[in-house]
């Protein structure tokens, strides 16, 4: 997972995350046991990173790797733990790596890139709400520096234009269409389109309706599992 | 302009810049190392000066000599870092020079942690520095009034020719929330700064004579005067920058006083009382000297206990005990060391407090 500093890329991991983890059984031999893992190699935030839901995520029955000190490290030192190489190495295990933002926080993935054996994706989340993307020349820019940094290639693009809890069903079409200009000029397969509840019920009624846009394989359910409820009380 | 989407310390830095500073020094410390980031980015494209210094003790100094030259001078920090600006920022009130001085706050004691923090309480309001000081601070609960509350300051620093304290916990810096600026207000060239801050050291080009910005004052009776010449500034500004927001005060058996974060913890916890069947209410001090000692006038008799929040072992407690003025009981929920407690917590934990004075 790369993207911009802001673009929701921890919010869309442990989404995904919860979502293969649902997905168990139905896609027999795929995820077998603790076949499934979040590392976190986020070593560029203090606050709001997925190591911060270990807890709900272990209990979907999805391991999560980040720090020495089983998540709780709150020091300056951003350190990442020896046993992170385990699920990578791991043929068997399914591995979702979500870093920090920017080139700074991609540039973590090269030292495990060895590792991938081109068996990988890689997905840059693309927020068009964001000052840093807001024009296609920005997030074009973006994704070849996280490709410079990392060695690897972005496979795929997610569009998530948020405004947090305020997301509109508006703000994930026009996130769409940006995303799918990104998409045109870099060749990249745009993937999908994130959207929280609210907002995809009303897309999906709008498709169902016969309206022309972003077909329903292309929503992809976002949950709101970083951010507590009480950040969104008006005071 | 419409609304962007900005974490808190990319809005605070932005905030400054459309205020029209033209002079930022930092020094990198979590949770608001994206304040200097974003300043070492953007300040230069308004024609603004940004420096890396070589320590707070050095960025508060850099910012003491570059606003007494006229200089609409913003500097931030966090904490440890506060506390290391405690000298330059008396020194600053002494000189009678104005700068808006941000401090994004985490846990302590000393090098203490990087998660949230209100243990600097104290710090901000009564300060570590020599002398009878005062300085303005400012709480904000979220981005939005950050960035209002920081283009604000820089006019208010002006008009008190003193430091202004603005006081965000490290959530509000690392938090993201869709935002909206005002417009950008242009660096100001000489002929301003000499209309505007005539006593600035700006050379002797736009007037006669000489400007002197100096702390030293060896003569008591000249030191007295000073001091009660700044107390008259300090009186106007208990007049004029008292800010708070009382929410559902009037008819709740419990009101909870908290500012930034924990108000809106506590504005959650309110909705959970009512589920109880509990009425409860909130105070939110926005300036946190002058403390709103008005606000508490709003509670009414059906009110059976007042309870300071805080992410600290209690230090507004101090001023909310002098506002409530024994009209009704006074207790504490409170966390510390970077632990923001859930709005369930806080529920249960008031629920508490309540029985015990029924």
């Amino acid at each position: 997972m790369t993207g911009h500093f802001g673009s929701g890329k921890t919010e869309f991991a442990v989404s995904l995350a919860f979502a293969l983890a649902k997905q168990k059984g139905s896609e027999p031999g795929c995820m077998k046991e603790s076949s499934l893992a979040l590392v976190d190699l986020d070593i560029e935030n203090p606050y709001f990173r997925s190591r911060e839901r270990q807890t709900e995520l272990n209990a979907a029955g999805i391991a999560v790797y980040s720090d020495p000190y089983d998540g709780k490290n709150a020091s300056e030192l951003q350190v990442i733990s020896a046993s992170i190489l385990a699920p990578i190495q791991n043929e068997d295990c399914r591995v979702i790596a979500d870093c920090g933002g920017d080139q700074a926080g991609a540039r973590i993935l090269n030292q495990f890139s060895r590792h991938f054996k081109n068996d990988y994706q890689l997905l840059s989340v693309v927020n068009c709400r964001r000052p840093g993307t807001d024009t296609v020349e920005k997030a074009l820019q973006q994704i070849e520096d996280a490709q410079a940094v990392t060695g690897l290639s972005v496979t795929g693009l997610i569009s998530n234009a948020h405004m947090i809890r305020y997301t509109t069903a508006e703000d994930v079409l026009e996130g769409w269409s940006f995303t799918k200009q990104v998409s045109e000029r870099s060749g990249i397969p745009a993937l999908a389109a994130c959207a929280m509840d609210t907002a995809a019920d009303e897309l999906e009624r709008r498709i169902a309706a016969g309206e022309e846009m972003l077909s329903v394989s292309e929503i992809f359910r976002i949950g709101m599992y970083m951010r507590d409820s009480y950040l969104d009380k008006k005071v | 302009m419409s609304k962007v989407l900005m974490m808190g310390n990319e809005a605070f830095a932005e905030a400054a810049i459309r205020a029209g500073c033209n002079c930022y020094f930092g020094y990198p410390i979590t949770p608001q190392n994206e304040v200097p980031e974003y300043m070492s980015h953007e300040l230069h494209k308004a024609g603004g000066s940004f420096i890396q210094a070589e320590s707070e003790l050095a960025a508060v100094n850099m910012a003491y000599g570059a606003a007494a030259a006229g200089g609409r001078v913003f500097i931030s920090t966090s904490s440890p870092g506060f506390a290391l600006m405690q000298e330059g920022l008396g020194f600053i009130c002494s000189c009678e020079v104005p700068i808006v001085a941000m401090n994004v706050s985490r846990g302590g004691p000393g090098v203490g942690g990087i998660q949230p923090g209100q243990a600097d309480y104290f710090q901000v309001t009564r300060g570590g520095y020599n002398g009878d000081v005062k300085i303005p601070v400012f709480a904000p609960a979220n981005i939005q009034e950050s960035v209002d509350l920081i283009y604000e300051a820089f006019d208010i620093a002006e008009k008190y020719r003193n430091p202004v304290v603005i006081f965000a916990d490290g959530m509000l810096g690392q938090m993201m929330e869709p935002v909206e600026f005002p417009p950008a207000k242009p660096i100001k060239g000489s002929d301003e700064i000499s209309k505007d801050v005539p006593w600035a050291i700006t050379g002797t080009d736009h007037h006669e004579g000489r400007n002197v910005v100096f702390s030293l004052r060896l003569q008591p009776d000249v030191l007295e005067n000073h001091v009660l010449h700044m107390f008259e500034k300090y009186a106007e500004a208990e007049k004029e920058l008292v800010r708070y927001k009382n929410i559902n005060v009037e008819d709740a058996e419990i009101v909870f006083v908290a500012f930034g974060t924990m108000a809106r913890i506590c504005v959650e916890a309110c909705e959970l009382l009512e589920e109880k069947g509990v009425k409860a209410g909130v105070i939110r001090p926005i300036s946190l000297w002058p403390f709103p000692n008005a606000a508490f006038d709003a509670i009414t008799d059906k009110t059976k206990i007042v309870i300071s929040t805080e992410l600290s072992m209690g230090q507004m407690i101090e001023d909310v005990r002098t506002a409530v003025a024994g009209r009704w009981p006074v207790s504490l929920i409170s966390r510390t060391g970077g632990i923001v407690p859930t709005s369930i917590e806080v529920m249960e934990r008031a629920l508490k407090a309540l029985e015990e004075v029924k």
